[in-house]
């Protein structure tokens, strides 16, 4: 038997086999990994993937951990769906956590109907705003998005550092960690005696809104012009740049209310370390999902999983808790590979 | 040109077919050249031969069938397979770097080791190229070649790739009548040495002034295969289509003859290219309703400018473009849309994105119409447009149907119902018939009559001087990016030959002293 290689056409059921298959390849290649570190696999993959899973508590942790994951691969993936390569997410997210620790000290008296409205806005106005310099350079000066979005990420880390070690250094433990919010400025809690809060079923909406958007709505046939054939678009009229603007505030918006949800919905406050890089991890999320949002929001709670299963695995196992930022990073390789899968057949002859 | 029958033919292929889901595009397909053959391949849009001459060149598997080179079967799984066996394609999109050299070109095809010695290498092609006829100076950058040079350096690379069996997809389909008689007497050459040539062509006149024998393609199954010598264009035609091909009526009904008011005007349009060289200097051009207007010329004078310009992808640096009295000038695709001009874009894939699906390019250019309020896309509408559109035009597709996989011909059927079912009061139509079968040609040169005689201003754009002359009321030569001289067919109608000859002398830039409107061009 041989095995052939020829380009064809995309059919729909392999954008559904990549993402298994490339779940599976990732499971052996880091079977290697767990291996050298001494623990068992069979128990390792055990703590990963099903014991996070056995219990309702720990079902719920997973949608707690998810719920970044599910803003920022929706951002991401609406980015991407018109070829606005935005890998900027995370300095996004700490651009709304910054303003939603902000204006959740500082908005005072107000019922918080009216509070996390405020916040949530503001947070995604201040991430939007965070977008535009590289829309603007990439739709003026066509200046390569994917270099200027990733420089602005540490940008914005260090100014946020700077903020939590200067003025917002907490005044009586000295920690650098900005001001407690308002009672009122919470995101309320979903499950009594959980964590899951309100930020997860603003995901949900964040995701149906990118699935009308692309599915249902004219905005989404010009992105899909746009993202697959810029030139053939503007022929047809479409305005690129003008799609290409809207498409990178969006993206950067929706990857704000990530922070927001975090800071308002979990913290409390703001601190450097709130994001384990979910604007990084946001982009697994996409590309695994095949920027479908069932397929993004099934990836973003399957990184969850990977991400409160490794650390249970380290604790009970002692295998380094980053195993989990390898299986992701592995994941995102072996994703990329198989995509040429969509314009190659392998046939057996 | 019978070889003795002792030589196996350099490539035989037997009982090929190739199925593309529930599509056969080749059905048990036999065929096979000789070395010092041309063997010319025709058949109408969508027939199967790319897919025919893909599965040689190994970029597809057949379903069925084997592939014999110089007599011994061989599978080809890759194109490195074919051109390890010695065959060579050239498709019409080239696949040249084109910030690297012609002969950096031709090395990146066949780079080995870690050294590169290209001093040698350009002393080589150099040596090649001379052998073979194909004048092409290895030290350019291949972004500065005309289209035809471009053409010769795919040659040339598969030559030195050692290729014995070249494949040309539609070759002249992008060159200029001259260019495609250089690349005639290159061809000869080649099979003076000994090569074999698989050459694809629309143009019945190409196919018999260069072939040896001609296979036809009617959906996927041979339904002829003649000696060049004993046969002709009409029965090439009636092959291909499978029914009598008549040419079309040449004005059916005459221009109009009192003056009107123009519908489009152009008046000094001056306009720079993508190297922000002058490309256009002053053209003046005035269609009236009803009115066809050919623009004739040589390829690189221009005329793509003057489409991007009609289509609001170029802003000119001066003058007017006024549709019905209104300046139109620096109107974007949509305004240009909406002030009622319909645009055939020069290259099809450019006028459809190929990954989206025939509904989808049919509603994008006017979007707003299938949008519903709060931006809803009324899906309903796209398919049920898309599908009215696909039954008028006859297009062979689903509006479910991704544009991309559609075959040249109705890709472009795609692009005209979706002009001219708008009923455009101007239609700019850059190469309408470029790269289609001469039904598809008839089709398109009937459509255009009719919206002529609907009462659109038309111009038609084509280097193609036979279809110019077939429909247009006016002849107007551009030459430099200018007007040279307009004439009118209907004047010469004794003399037909001599209109020929006028209108290619202006095409070579000698300004004649006849015509109506002289545009003197500018000096500087
Ligand atoms: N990759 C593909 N996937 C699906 N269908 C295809 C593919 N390639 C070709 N086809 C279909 O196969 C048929 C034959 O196409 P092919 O390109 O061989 O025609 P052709 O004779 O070269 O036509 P043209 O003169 O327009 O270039 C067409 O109906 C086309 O739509
Ligand atoms: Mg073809």
């Amino acid at each position: 038997m041989q095995l052939r290689v020829e380009r064809r056409e995309a059919s729909a059921w392999i954008s559904i086999l990549i993402p298994l298959l490339a779940i599976g390849i990732t499971l052996i290649l880091v079977a290697g990994l767990v291996w050298l570190s001494g623990a068992g696999l069979w128990e390792t993959y055990y703590y990963f993937f099903i014991k996070p899973l056995s219990s309702r508590a720990s079902v719920i942790e997973v949608l707690v951990k998810a719920t970044p994951l599910l803003f920022t691969g929706a951002a991401v993936a609406f980015a991407f769906y018109s070829g606005y390569w935005n890998i900027g997410a995370e300095g996004q997210l700490y651009a709304g956590a910054a303003a939603a620790a902000w204006l959740g000290v500082v908005l005072k008296g107000l019922p918080p109907v009216v509070i996390i409205p405020l916040i949530m806005l503001g947070s995604a106005l201040a991430a939007a705003l965070w977008a535009l310099p590289p829309a603007w350079l990439k739709t003026r000066l066509n200046v390569d998005e994917v270099v200027t979005t990733l420089l602005l990420n540490s940008v914005m880390i260090f100014f946020v550092s700077s903020l939590l070690n200067g003025p917002w250094r907490d005044p009586v433990t000295n920690w650098p960690q900005s001001p407690t919010l308002e009672a009122a400025s919470r995101l309320p809690r979903l499950l009594a005696g959980t964590r899951l809060h309100l930020g997860f079923l603003l995901a949900i909406v964040a995701l149906i809104f990118f699935w009308w958007i692309t599915a249902r709505a004219s905005f989404g046939l010009r992105m899909r012009a746009v993202g697959r054939g810029r030139e053939a678009a503007r022929f047809m009229g479409v305005h690129v740049n003008q799609v290409v603007f809207r498409v990178a505030l969006i993206s950067g918006a929706v990857a704000g209310l990530a922070g927001a949800s975090e800071v308002a919905g979990l913290h409390y406050h703001l601190i450097e370390a709130l994001s384990p890089g979910y604007g990084y991890s946001g982009i697994v999320a996409a590309t695994l999902g095949s920027l479908h949002p069932i397929g993004v929001a099934l990836a973003a709670i399957f990184i969850g999983l990977i991400s409160t299963g490794s650390q249970t695995a380290s604790r009970a196992l002692g295998v380094p808790s980053f195993l989990g930022d390898v299986v992701q990073a592995v994941l995102l390789l072996v994703t990329l590979a198989l995509l040429l899968l969509r314009t190659y057949r392998v046939r057996m002859i | 040109m019978t070889q003795p029958t002792t030589t196996p033919p350099a490539v035989a292929m037997h009982g090929i077919t190739k199925r593309f889901g529930p599509l056969t595009a080749n059905a048990n397909v036999d065929f096979d050249v000789q070395s010092g053959e041309v063997h010319a391949l025709l058949g109408e849009n969508g027939a199967g031969k790319t897919t025919l001459t893909k599965i040689l060149y190994g970029l597809y598997q057949p379903d069925a069938g084997t592939i014999a080179i110089n007599g011994k079967l061989t599978p080809l799984r890759s194109p490195a397979d074919a051109i390890a066996q010695g065959i060579g394609m050239v498709t019409q999109h080239f696949s040249l770097v084109p910030t690297l050299t012609v002969a950096e070109n031709l090395l990146l095809s066949q780079a080995q080791g870690i050294t590169l010695d290209l001093r040698t290498a350009e002393a080589t092609i150099r040596e090649t190229a001379t052998r073979y006829g194909l004048q092409v100076d290895p030290a350019r950058l291949v972004q500065r070649l005309s289209v035809g040079e471009q053409q010769r350096v795919e040659i040339l690379k598969a030559l030195y790739q050692n290729c014995r069996v070249l494949i040309l997809d539609e070759p002249t389909a992008v060159l200029t009548p001259q260019e495609a008689e250089g690349l005639f007497m290159v061809l000869r050459g080649l099979i003076a040495q000994g090569l074999a040539v698989i050459f694809i062509s629309h143009k019945l006149n190409e196919v018999l002034a260069i072939s040896h024998r001609v296979t036809v393609l009617r959906a996927g199954k041979v339904v002829g295969e003649v000696k060049t010598a004993e046969t002709t264009q009409i029965d090439l035609a009636r092959l291909m289509v499978g029914r009598e091909v008549t040419g079309v009526q040449v004005s059916a009904t005459p221009p109009p003859t009192a003056p009107q008011r123009p519908v489009l005007e152009l008046q000094n349009i001056h306009v720079r290219n993508t190297q922000h060289l002058p490309a256009l200097r002053g053209i003046n051009l005035r269609i009236q309703a009803g009115e066809i207007v050919g623009l004739a010329g040589v390829a690189g004078n221009g005329q793509p400018e003057l489409g991007e310009v009609l289509s609001g992808l170029r802003t000119p640096t001066q003058g007017e473009v006024r549709v019905n009295g209104i300046d139109v000038t620096k109107a974007d695709p949509v305004g240009m849309t909406r002030a009622g001009i319909g645009r055939i874009p020069e290259d099809r894939l450019k006028g459809v994105v190929a990954d989206l699906t025939v509904a989808e390019n049919i509603a994008l250019e006017s979007l707003a119409e299938f949008t519903k309020a709060g931006g809803q896309l009324d899906q309903k509408l796209v398919r049920q447009h898309a599908q009215s559109l696909i039954d008028a035009f006859e297009i062979k597709a689903t509006p479910g149907t991704r544009t991309g996989s559609l075959s040249g011909g109705n890709m472009q059927k795609v692009i005209l119902a979706r002009v001219l079912s708008r009923n455009p009061q101007v239609v700019v139509a850059a190469q309408p018939t470029r790269g289609l079968d001469v039904g598809a040609i008839q089709y398109v040169h009937e459509q255009l009559l009719t919206q002529r005689a609907r009462g659109a201003a038309i111009l038609l754009i084509s280097e193609d001087l036979d279809e110019v002359l077939a429909l247009a009321d006016r002849v107007a030569v551009i030459y430099e990016g200018a007007i040279v001289g307009e004439v009118k067919p209907s004047d010469f109608r004794d003399d037909p030959a001599n209109l020929k000859q006028q209108i290619g002398l202006m095409m070579a830039g000698a300004v004649s002293g006849f015509g109506e409107q002289i545009e003197r061009r500018e000096s500087a």
